[in-house]
């Protein structure tokens, strides 16, 4: 389906929930969907016979800096089309509810989210640290993150070669 | 008269007596049965399997894969330790039984490796546990993995275990 036909169709099935759409530089069809509307567009997307987004191909989460997003890959093999569903996230109360009852494969995904960037999902079974261990703090994907000097009693810092001659040469480097 | 006090000039001639240390015999069977604790972490952990396949064949050296610390003599830490697994490989090696030897294979158990400005991974084995030898490569060859455990042969021949002081 051609893009501007997509796009038409979107925005008549998904309504207020669409806040806007732009064409990537992949090829790909970017959609903008509202926070608080996120589960019943994506219920649209997927159950809609029009569309039948029914394929979860990918989920992320992406920092700017000034805000945080979570964004996902959906495939429809009714249309051939694919779309990338992004819905934009305040920093300082990152928190998007949960798509584990539309795509049930997505709990493990939306754990690493949580894990590494720290953005919670409201209704998740199980939202625990996924990678790293239950006593980590931060997470470290977050551009703002600063990696601790020690986990545990392990010394985990090392000197920063090119920045600090002076350290480098305490140590015999 | 002095010949009498000549034990091995005595029994040279006796073919089924050998005269050694208590030491050096020991060593020799301690180091020609070096169990190794299967400890692949990543990719070096294929080059491990390679070395104990039919082509490198680490068996022809005494040394075949346990798959338990406490029957184990040696740790090949093969591959990255993140500092998730950490504290469970400091564990691993708290449980085998001594004397231990370690093998730190490849350049991220050495120090790190590629994975150096890594927030999650240890910066070498060797700041949890004490390594004997250091096995250089990305991944190293079945052939250098060899060379490292003839290496941990050579020092373990060398040791004097029956005198040594405790700790």
């Amino acid at each position: 389906m051609e893009r501007a036909e997509l796009i038409s169709l979107l925005s008549s099935r998904l309504g207020s929930a669409l806040l806007s759409t732009a064409e990537m530089r992949n090829d790909d069809t970017l959609v903008v969907v509202d926070r608080k509307e996120l589960v019943s567009a994506v219920g649209t997307l997927k159950n809609d016979p029009a569309l039948g987004f029914t394929t979860l191909m990918n989920h992320l989460g992406a920092d700017y800096r000034d805000k945080l997003a979570v964004i996902y890959n959906l495939w429809s093999p009714a249309l051939r089309n694919k779309i990338t569903v992004k819905v934009y996230l305040d920093r300082d109360n990152p928190e998007v509810p949960s798509l584990e009852r539309a795509f049930h494969g997505i709990s493990w995904y939306e754990r690493e989210t949580y894990d590494l960037f720290g953005i919670r999902f409201t209704g998740h079974s199980n939202l625990k640290r996924l990678l790293l261990p239950d006593d980590w703090e931060g997470h470290p994907l977050r551009k703002d993150y600063v990696a601790p000097q020690s986990y545990n009693g392990i010394e985990t810092g090392r000197p920063d070669l090119l920045d600090e001659p002076a350290a480098a040469e305490g140590t015999g480097v | 008269m002095l010949e009498r006090f000549n034990m091995v000039g005595r029994l040279s001639g006796d073919p089924d007596l050998v005269l050694t240390t208590v030491d050096a015999a020991v060593n020799l069977a301690r180091a020609n049965s070096l169990w190794y604790l299967l400890m692949g972490l990543a990719c070096c952990s294929i080059e491990l399997m390679q070395t104990g396949g039919p082509r490198a064949d680490i068996d022809r050296f005494g040394s075949l894969f346990r798959a338990t610390p406490r029957q184990s003599d040696l740790m090949i830490v093969a591959g990255t330790v993140t500092l998730k697994m950490a504290p469970r490989l400091r564990r691993l090696y708290d449980q085998m039984a001594e004397p231990k030897y370690v093998i730190a294979m490849g350049s991220c158990a050495n120090c790190g490796g590629p994975f150096d400005l890594s927030y999650s991974v240890l910066r070498g084995v060797d700041k949890i546990i004490p390594v004997d030898v250091y096995l250089p490569g990305c991944p190293p060859r079945p052939e250098a993995l060899t060379e490292a455990l003839l290496k941990v042969q050579e020092k373990i021949r060398k040791e004097r275990y029956f005198l040594k002081k405790e700790a």
